[in-house]
């Protein structure tokens, strides 16, 4: 099939690729980008590993054709913290242990960071509802919960401080 | 005393998983991640259309002459032995020769250009099969005269026959429990990168590195020192890749050596599930006889599973649920048979518990028939027949010393409100409504150590290098349950230096050899010990140096936190180790470990297969839409053992963890296979695991800071895997009682597994006579 010219912007970054129109964002990211943060855990839209960030919205990037992403602007996790500058989630999910074998962790980690983004003070049903798109085996998903919870109340805390 | 500054990452501390940093940043590599060589290749599986039959004809030459197709391997391509079985059955093999016997099963593979090309080519085979009759379900297999796959087991202690007939009531009657697909987030996965002569090495999420090894030597025809199997971490493992992933390895390496490149496997969810073993489903024959107190006198069960085309673990697995079909409770007298069935399914496998909750809840179902009964509360009923001084002989002849479990439950009891909140829960459904609510509280106790006595031994290699870092090498593998973390805090509390002074490294069959998959729990237990004997070879080296250089006893030479006390004198670790290797001090050993005093007959059913046991208790609280079936689990309290734990936070991990799949396994997750033998729940997209919206609304869960192993485990710790797994059964016990509710609570409503909401209605129309 002919490759299309895709332009894109992720984390920040212009990036130029060639991909087939229909192949899939995840693929793009992965295995023409090196952008292995994301994973890939169904590649049917239910699991929410490879959750990503487009256009100020949580995608699933295997749901996402390439064509469908020209121009867009992305960001995965890789674009939230680094190890030396670590996000606030990134923190608190360490911190408060929302982690075991981590492979659902890049995904909810970069869904939660829209989830606190679209609500900075959710309840903590509103962020078991709001994080029910990605699916963890190994946690239960309490520290999860309990993560995102601590990270909202610190960016809250930090913010009222500023104002 | 002085009081030290203590190391970072002590034992017993809540120290994070050692790979939280990379996790949360995305940085952590599985094997997907791991860079591609140039010209890797990619392979796909092609499956067979039909559950059992001749494979009469297989013309793929529209698959080799696809685009992009290298070539294709069949059972023909094969070098060795065609047989992956991990237990030596010789009935599991890679690619089948002349029979198929599930639907599904694997029979050839493409080797692509890439992943995409192979996928499309593996469609375009042309399969001829000659179908002979299949049995699908357990029924079906029983009517068919099917046999077993692996010697059954019989546990037998006193007289059942006189004993149940003696008793003053008795019940018969059946329990049906599914089974359970892994579904790890991470699939099944194999790199395979050709070497020199007859070498291959293969990167793979595999709990069994040495089985990997072992099957790709054997499928290959090499000797293992020629199979090399590296594995850095999981994503998720739960018994589904401790022999799941041979078949993989065994084509990517194949296919490696077959072409000379790199070569990856990579299933798609639909194929990892089809294709791939899962939880055993189970029908449970029982018979009790008790006494009008509710004390058991004789129990007298079959448990029968499905356990696919071949016996893969079937038979530890059945044997492990039969270890468990006493759960907490001792009977007076007892017989538990298994019968391991074949089946024309996929071959089922070991997954978190390997059988021990599907005969443990078969005992939870004998209490509730007997609590229904005789109208008492069941907690009164586990009470009474609760192993105890002078009652503490299990089926299988170990005596119970450890009795714990009274407390435990007496404790959670007490925290959970459950003698107030059950009386609520009454009360609300004595007033009528559509909601119904139902709680219990129930005990898991769960044997710890492989059944397979050679199992339990471990290896592990620690090196100090001269600049004072220590690198940490050890059999388990990590996936997901902090064994690195664990084994890591054991090194650094034993040398007491900080513990990022630890480089935890990749499980590879080329540092510690011979190991025992990563599973049974018994992951800690192991490697923990086996790297502490590495630590303590290493310091006794230490000391004689230290005590020599400085003229001072070796019972004067002490390890503080970051360095080391040798007579009055403090010398940084770093220095002394420095000082040792100049002095020509061996700075590395290989440790090992086995567990003591295990051992077991399987021919007389007796002995005493498990070291020890670890206990819990949860209690649950759920409300029932009686018009829909629909339901919430409102609360959850769990109190569980872990003995003194090693790390608290990462325990507490694995406790709600195990308790939520637990939960998904009893209540939405239905494997279900149509007619043909196809499994068509076999996506995330029809098979539910449970989300973040269906965990408990209240969920409170602690670890018994009294506990304390008796053995001398690592620590004094408990294994922390598979127990709390169990503590799920709770669930359903209070699903039964809601439903009980529609009928005063006359009836066991015998409510079998999963509770779908569709089988919560249906009961509930069973018991109001609507059905
Ligand atoms: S891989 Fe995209 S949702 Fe599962
Ligand atoms: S941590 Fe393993 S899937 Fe979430």
């Amino acid at each position: 099939m002919t490759k299309m010219h895709l332009t894109l912007t992720v984390n920040g970054e212009a990036v130029e690729t060639l991909a087939e129109p229909r192949e899939l964002l995840i693929h793009v990211l992965r295995e023409r980008l090196g952008i292995t943060g994301p994973h890939i855990g169904c590649e049917t839209s239910h699991c929410g590993a490879c959750t990503v960030d487009m256009d100020g919205k949580s995608v699933k990037a295997c749901t996402i054709f390439a064509a469908q992403a020209q121009g867009a602007e992305i960001t995965t996790i890789e674009g939230i913290g680094t190890p030396d500058s670590l996000h606030v989630l990134q923190e608190m999910f360490r911190e408060h242990h929302g982690l075991q074998c981590g492979f659902c962790t890049p995904g909810m980690i970069t869904r939660a960071w829209r989830l606190l983004k679209e609500n900075p003070t959710p309840s903590e049903e509103e962020v078991r509802f709001g994080m029910a798109g990605n699916l963890c085996r190994c946690t239960g998903y309490q520290n999860i919960v309990k993560s995102v919870l601590a990270a909202a109340n610190e960016l809250n805390t930090v913010k009222e401080a500023a104002e | 005393m002085k009081t030290d500054v203590g190391i970072t990452g002590a034992v017993h501390g809540h120290v994070a998983h050692d790979s939280a940093e990379k996790h949360v940043t995305g940085r952590a590599d599985y094997t997907d991640d791991i860079p591609e060589p140039v010209g890797t290749l990619h392979g796909y599986l092609g499956l067979a259309p039909c559950a059992h039959g001749r494979l009469t004809g297989l013309d793929l030459s529209a698959v080799v002459a696809a685009p992009g197709v290298v070539g294709v391997l069949t059972a023909a391509d094969i070098p060795g032995l065609n047989d992956i079985s991990p237990t030596g059955c010789r009935d599991e093999p890679v690619f089948p020769e002349a029979l198929v016997e599930f639907h599904g099963q694997p029979i050839f593979a493409v080797i692509a250009e890439t992943r995409d090309a192979a996928r499309r080519a593996a469609e375009l085979a042309r399969v001829e099969i000659e179908p002979l009759p299949a049995a699908i379900g357990i029924e079906a297999a029983l009517a068919a005269g099917y046999p077993d796959v692996t010697a059954p087991l019989v546990l037998e202690r006193g007289d059942v026959g006189p004993a149940l007939a003696a008793a003053t009531h008795r019940i018969r009657a059946r329990m049906t429990v599914g089974g359970q697909d892994h579904m790890y987030l991470e699939g099944q996965i194999a790199f395979a990168i050709p070497g020199e002569d007859d070498e291959v090495t293969v990167h793979a999420s595999t709990q069994h590195p040495t089985e990997v090894q072992q099957m790709v030597a054997q499928v290959l025809g090499v000797p293992a020192n020629a199979v090399v199997v590296n594995v850095r971490r999981m994503g998720g493992g739960f018994g589904g890749k401790e022999t799941q992933m041979n078949l993989f390895c065994v084509v990517a390496a194949l296919a490696a050596k077959r072409w000379n490149q790199a070569v990856k496997i990579r299933p798609d969810r639909d194929q990892d599930m089809i294709a791939t073993g899962k939880r055993h489903d189970v029908v449970v024959d029982y018979e009790v006889g008790f006494g009008a107190d509710g004390v058991i006198h004789a129990v007298d069960a079959t448990v029968t599973a499905r356990c696919g085309f071949s016996a893969d673990l079937s038979g530890p697995v059945t044997d492990r649920a039969l270890f468990h079909a006493d759960n907490a409770y001792f009977y007076q007298a007892v017989r538990l048979r298994s019968r391991p069935l074949k089946t024309n399914t996929v071959s089922n496998t070991a997954f978190r518990g390997f059988g021990g909750p599907q005969g443990m809840i078969a005992a939870e179902r004998m209490i509730e028939e007997i609590a229904c009964a005789l109208g008492r509360d069941p907690l009164e009923i586990r009470r009474a027949n609760f192993y105890r001084e002078g009652r503490d002989l299990t089926p299988y002849h170990q005596r119970v010393e450890d009795n714990i479990v009274g407390r435990l439950v007496d404790e959670l009891e007490a925290s959970a409100d459950y003698a107030a909140r059950r009386a609520a829960v009454l009360e609300h459904n004595a007033r009528g409504g559509i909601i119904a609510k139902g709680i219990a509280l129930t005990p898991v106790k769960f044997g710890i150590s492989f059944t397979a006595t050679h199992y339990n031994q471990a290896g592990a290699l620690v090196h100090v290098y001269k600049d004072g870092s220590i690198h940490l090498n050890h059999g388990g593998t990590e996936m997901g349950q902090g064994l690195n973390t664990k084994v890591a805090q054991v090194v650094a509390d034993a040398f007491q230096v900080d513990i990022e002074r630890v480089r935890i490294t990749k499980t590879t069959t080329e540092k510690v050899p011979n190991t025992s998959a990563t599973a049974a729990s018994s992951g800690s237990d192991l490697n923990g010990m086996a790297a502490l004997d590495a630590c303590e070879q290493i310091k006794a080296r230490l000391v004689a140096f230290a005590a020599e250089s400085r003229g001072v006893a070796p019972e004067d030479v002490r390890f503080a936190p970051n360095e080391v006390r040798i007579g009055a004198e403090p010398v940084p670790f770093d220095r002394l180790v420095h000082e040792a290797y100049m002095a020509r001090v061996h700075l590395s050993a290989a440790g090992f470990y086995k567990t003591p005093k295990i051992h077991w007959d399987r021919a007389t059913g007796r002995g005493h297969p498990f070291y020890y046991f670890a206990y819990g208790a949860a209690c649950s609280e759920v409300s029932v839409d009686t018009l829909t079936g629909e339901y919430r689990v409102d609360r959850v309290d769990i109190l569980h053992d872990v003995g003194r734990s090693l790390n608290p936070a990462l325990d507490l991990g694995q406790v709600e963890g195990g308790f939520v799949q637990g939960m998904g396994w009893l209540t939405t997750e239905e494997l279900w296979w149509d007619e043909e033998g196809r499994l068509r729940t076999h996506a995330p997209s029809t098979y539910k695991i449970p989300l973040a919206s269906d965990i408990p609304r209240i969920f409170n869960v602690r670890l018994a800071d009294w506990s304390e192993n008796r053995e001398m485990t690592i620590k004094r710790s408990k294994a922390v895997g598979e127990p709390p797994f169990m503590l799920a059964i709770s669930v359903l016990e209070a699903l039964s009682m809601a439903v009980a509710s529609v009928a005063d609570y006359r009836e066991c409503p015998r409510l079998d597994a999963p509770a779908t909401p569709e089988r919560v209605l249906m009961a509930i129309a069973r018991l109001t006579g609507e059905a």
